[in-house]
């Protein structure tokens, strides 16, 4: 059974390739066969191959699979591998899974777009890179994954290309995750160079050895890997392509730019926790990076009004949490939180599209309002979601993740009060910017609609995905909920678990204030925005509210900064580059091939005696070279 | 079963039944209506495939080892059967993607498949020729057959004039090849070439005779691969031969061509590899020089590919030049293999690119001119993805197999301690880089120009899928072929010791 993993990836592969090869030549039912099947038979595949997985663990915990032997060059070897151990499957489960109710509801979504079968192409490119990067054994085959959810992340942001904003969005992501990407290389070839291999076991099993704590080479090549999980992430200071890469079809924001792609960095660093263990510095760093970036994309989500951005920031302030606990050792507990936040973060976005589509197109949350009645559906599938995001306690999957995230923050020898109290204060603001939308979009008078009916392929995907944001935490519990560790247990053998535990008296305590963080948050959300609207004008007339409004709806202003430090300075210094030195001498080279071309081609003048007295110029020329060489 | 349980003639048994089955079919097409000459194709298709199995079971008879027949003069190693076999696949390809062109020129005569059938006698001949008449027996065979088939079109002056250029030259070729050989003799006394390897070996032999003797071998090959300064039939010919004949001369030969420089030049000659490989390095670096600046203005696809033929020939010998370093044959087998895979491979770029040519002609065009490429994307997506991917692979792009042909060469290169010779390998395969791209922007970033219907065959198009994605599928998946011609050049006789 276990044998099948190779069909995983490739049944989104054939998808997209049959799809891409009809030159739209199918109608949109076989379209939405092939899109949504290819991944629905996927998800059948990697349940089975987790279940024999489960039910017969291979020895050594851990399953490889060589394809083909991909590249050999010298003492280089790149094998086109797939590696399932326990991370490996909930990372498929996950991307197969999600993936497939997200396409499910793309096909009624997108049922009038004229890009239909382009749409259903890439989002099948797109599940096939992600499974190939989460399985790859190899980090040569992870990075064409890596690559190619870049790739259709680009093309899905920039799907409605004939609207200028949405391309530019297209290549502003495209261009600050390759800042990372470039990293990431670097980072491969300074470990094959370093290790001799990429093999991603075999690079843990020799890391150790080669090198030192903190030793020099092991500290560069983490910095780099973490420089392209920043970027892949979205985290600071590489987090400006998000929010705009929201131009996207909301599904796609849902499936890539929340779920699953944007997670990569995440994944990237758990897989090889062997190395960052080994740079103590380096995840340290990826710990601080993670509470800031929580903190600024909590605010930042605070003063948006477009739905999407919200939740966009909000992406970016969870992916926070999960860098948080990477940094402080909590592998389990950040590829937890993944699994739970890719749930209910692709039924926010979900439901967000329902309720943009009801509206027309209408993102703006200050013209929506009182669509609890209207889109009940859409309703409670945010409600469900936002509480889930706001982590509240006992009864959402978000609480049981978040709460596993904060006590590491606190127990962990990396870690300590301080990034726990960011961590506390951004679950606060967490409630309050999620209740935010809640409370406007669905509560109180406002716009009117007709009465907007979905479809089963809609219905299904936000029930599925509701269902699993409630339970999907009930597999790992805090100190606070009786302790349970079923999920921690599965992936022990591939992440090593938290040292030391928290102790029980301070583990309530934690879990205690952590509710008061969430029921915090969602109660000032309902002073400010349902109950006391006034109170929230008064402050946000102030001057002082203004500013720091303005300065949070830019996101911190980073757009500006790299505007100004990056992106003018690089145009002016192309602009002056335009008529520069090296152009001439580029000139003058297309200007010699062209002369040598004109030369060379009078010496093919058509004359057989020409061609004759070639030869015989050619032989004596020979017998020089074999006489006096 | 050891090699004397064998029947003696088992060696060359394809070679027999080539042989046998050209004639039949030479004297049943004689008897054949116009209106059944069909049916020649097909026998000539079979007689192919026929000779393909028999040439497997050879290799399954014998284990992959050499074995000898005919006193020594013919072997049967495994460079040659699987050389053969390559060869066997591209001569039918190329009936396959000439049917319908010589059809409706009124050119699908029986002397086109008998001519090409004792072309490809020739070919299987010279791969096996373990002594100089042999070898010298199978090139004339197949040159003269390919002379007649560019004259096939009788009435095109240009056709009779390719010939004619060809025919003239290829006989100062084949004069200095023989003038060569009888040095050889003269020096060594033998013009068996285990004997002659043996004769060297031992030392004794005046120098100069031989080096004399080895230049004009060298000469003389050299113009069969068609590398500076021996180039110049090449664009002439190419473009003055009907299409169909271009795709043939530009294929299988190049692999029989091969196999006689490795004959000749490794199994024979090795000792002197010193000599030759300093020839090699001059006629590489000018043949790839020549080949890339001459094809970059190009208006004709047939005469700009010829000059890229004359290119890729060129960094084939970078292959054949970089095994024997300072005396030490260590890294001799990569370096072959990596010029058998370079040859191999590029047969197969060239199938695809001029069975394209032919794929898109139509009775009164020949779909020759690069504007007739212009909008083929727009005309018919697929075959302009296919040629995409065959552009993409002679201009070496990853992950095209034409890359890792380029790889495999230049790592030898570079393991052989020539670094700058790869670096002028690199530079010039940009400048064709150029010319390869420039088909693919005319056909993706241009509005169509001819407006006549693209229909080849439901054959045509098959064949002409599967030599395109094998492009690709090769160019991921290299292993399987690459550690084939490892094995086959590991059984050539010097280098098995």
């Amino acid at each position: 059974m276990l044998r099948l993993i190779w069909l995983v990836p490739a049944l989104p592969l054939a998808g997209f390739v049959v799809l891409a090869a009809s030159g739209g030549r199918l109608d949109r039912r076989s379209i939405a066969w092939i899109g949504a099947g290819s991944v629905g038979l996927a998800a059948l595949a990697a349940i089975a191959v987790a279940a024999a997985f489960v039910a017969a663990p291979p020895p050594a915990g851990a399953y490889t699979q060589v394809l083909w032997h991909w590249i050999e060059a010298g003492d280089f070897s790149a094998r086109a591998s797939l590696y399932l151990d326990p991370l490996a499957i909930v990372m498929m489960l996950v991307v197969a899974g999600v993936g497939f109710v997200i396409h499910l509801y793309s096909v009624e979504f997108m049922r009038g777009d004229e890009g239909y079968n382009r749409y259903f192409a890439y989002m099948n490119l797109f599940v096939a890179a992600m499974l190939l990067l989460v399985l790859a054994g190899d980090l040569a085959f992870l990075f064409v994954g890596w690559e190619g959810v870049g790739l259709c992340s680009y093309l899905l942001i920039g799907f409605w290309y004939r609207d200028a904003v949405n391309g530019a969005a297209a290549q502003k992501a495209f261009i600050v995750t390759r800042t990372g990407d470039a990293a990431m290389a670097v980072g491969l070839f300074l470990l094959f160079a370093s290790l001799g291999t990429l093999d991603i076991q075999g690079i843990a099993l020799r890391a150790p050895g080669a090198w030192a704590p903190d030793a020099a080479p092991v500290v560069a090549a983490t910095a780099l890997l973490l420089a392209g999980a920043v970027g892949k992430s979205a985290q600071l200071p590489l987090q400006v392509w998000l929010p705009d890469a929201m131009a996207g079809p909301t599904p796609v924001s849902a499936l890539i730019h929340a779920a699953t792609m944007v997670t990569a960095g995440v994944y990237l660093i758990a897989r090889n926790h062997v190395l960052f263990a080994l740079a103590p510095a380096v995840q340290y760093a990826v710990a601080i990076i993670g509470a800031l970036t929580l903190l600024g994309a909590g605010g930042a989500a605070l003063a948006q009004h477009d739905i999407k951005r919200v939740l966009a920031w909000s992406t970016v302030s969870q992916i926070g949490y999960m860098f948080l606990a990477l940094g402080v050792g909590a592998w389990a507990a950040a590829i937890f939180h993944f699994m739970v936040h890719a749930f209910f973060k692709a039924l926010l976005f979900l439901a967000a599209g329902v309720v943009i589509q009801a509206l027309g197109g209408e993102h703006d949350i200050f013209r929506m309002g009182g669509l609890r009645r209207r889109l009940p559906l859409a309703f409670w599938a945010f409600l469900v979601g936002g509480a889930s995001l706001s982590a509240l306690p006992l009864v959402t999957a978000g609480y049981y993740s978040k709460s596993l995230i904060l006590d590491a923050a606190w127990a962990s020898p990396q870690g300590g009060a301080w990034l726990w109290a960011a961590a506390w204060v951004g679950a606060a603001l967490t409630g309050l910017y999620t209740f935010r939308v809640v409370f406007q979009v669905f509560f109180g008078a406002g716009a009117t609609t007709d009465t907007h009916r979905v479809g089963w392929p809609i219905r299904i995907p936000l029930a599925v995905l509701m269902l699993l944001s409630v339970i999907g935490g009930f597999v790992e519990a805090p100190q606070v909920a009786g302790r349970l560790e079923a999920f921690g247990h599965f992936l022990a053998s591939a992440l090593p678990p938290l040292q030391p535990a928290v102790a029980p008296g301070t583990g309530f305590a934690l879990g205690v204030a952590e509710g008061i963080a969430s029921f915090g948050g969602i109660a000032l959300a309902y002073a400010f925005f349902l109950r006391r609207r006034s109170i929230a004008a008064l402050v946000a007339r102030s001057a002082i509210a203004a500013a720091l409004h303005r300065l949070l709806e830019s996101g911190w202003g980073f757009d500006r900064l790299d505007d100004h430090l990056l992106v003018r300075p690089y145009l002016a210094l192309a602009r002056r580059l335009r008529a520069d030195l090296a152009d001439p001498g580029y000139d003058a080279l297309a200007a010699a091939a062209a002369a040598a071309h004109r030369g060379l081609s009078r010496s093919q003048n058509g004359r057989v005696r020409w061609y004759a007295g070639g030869i015989v110029v050619g032989s004596i020329l020979l017998v020089g070279a074999g006489v006096w060489l | 079963m050891s090699a004397s349980d064998l029947p003696i003639l088992l060696p060359a048994y394809g070679e027999i039944l080539l042989l046998v089955l050209a004639s039949a079919i030479l004297l049943v097409d004689l008897f054949l209506p116009e209106r059944l000459r069909g049916l020649t194709h097909w026998l000539s298709l079979a007689t192919l495939a026929a000779c393909f199995v028999l040439t497997v079971q050879v290799v399954r008879a014998t284990g992959g080892q050499a074995a000898y027949t005919f006193g020594g003069m013919f072997v049967a190693d495994l460079m040659a059967n699987v050389l053969k076999l390559v060869v066997y696949a591209a001569v039918a390809a190329v009936l396959v993607y000439s049917r319908r062109y010589l059809a409706e020129r009124g050119m699908l005569r029986g002397e086109f498949f008998v001519l090409a059938l004792f072309a490809t006698l020739g070919m299987a001949v010279m791969i096996s020729a373990n002594h100089m008449l042999a070898l010298y027996l199978g090139l004339e065979l197949m040159s003269l057959c390919v002379y007649s088939m560019v004259a096939l079109n009788r009435d095109s002056a240009t056709s009779t004039e390719a010939a004619m250029k060809y025919f003239v030259l290829g006989a100062l070729a084949s004069g200095l090849l023989l003038y060569g050989m009888s040095m050889l003799y003269g020096a060594t006394g033998t013009l068996d070439l285990t004997q002659m390897a043996q004769v060297i070996a031992v030392g004794q032999v005046n120098g100069v005779v031989l080096v004399f003797g080895l230049v004009f071998v060298v000469a003389g090959l050299s113009f069969k691969l068609g590398v500076v300064p021996f180039h110049m039939w090449i664009p002439d010919v190419y473009h003055g031969a009907p299409n169909a004949m271009t795709l043939f001369i530009s294929t299988a030969p190049k692999l029989a061509a091969f196999a006689m420089a490795v004959r000749m030049l490794v199994n024979g000659l090795i000792d002197l590899a010193g000599d030759w490989q300093q020839m090699l390095v001059v006629m590489a670096v000018l043949s790839m020089a020549l080949g890339n600046f001459a094809a970059i203005a190009q208006t004709n696809i047939k005469r700009m590919l010829a000059y890229s033929t004359i290119s890729h020939m060129g960094f084939m010998l970078l292959g054949l030049l970089a095994g024997v370093v300072g005396g030490n044959r260590f890294s001799a087998p990569d370096a072959y293999s990596a010029a058998m895979f370079y040859t191999v491979v590029y047969v197969l770029m060239s199938l695809g690119s001029f069975g394209m040519v032919l794929a898109l002609s139509r009775a009164g065009f020949e779909a020759e001119e690069l504007d007739d490429y212009r909008g083929l994307n727009q005309r018919d997506p697929w075959l302009a993805f296919l040629m995409l991917l065959l552009m993409f692979a002679l201009a070496g792009v990853p992950p095209t197999v034409g890359f890792y042909a380029k790889l495999a060469v230049i790592d030898a290169v570079i393991k052989a301690g020539q670094i700058w010779l790869a670096v002028v390998a690199v530079l010039l395969s940009l400048v064709g880089a150029f010319y390869y791209l420039r088909v693919v922007k005319l056909m993706y970033f241009d509005e169509p120009r001819d407006a006549g219907p693209i229909a080849p065959g439901r054959d045509v198009r098959w064949l002409l899928s599967a030599n395109g994605l094998a492009m690709l599928v090769l160019g991921v998946m290299p292993g399987s072929l690459m550690a084939l011609c490892l094995v086959a050049v590991q059984g050539l006789y010097p280098l098995a010791r």
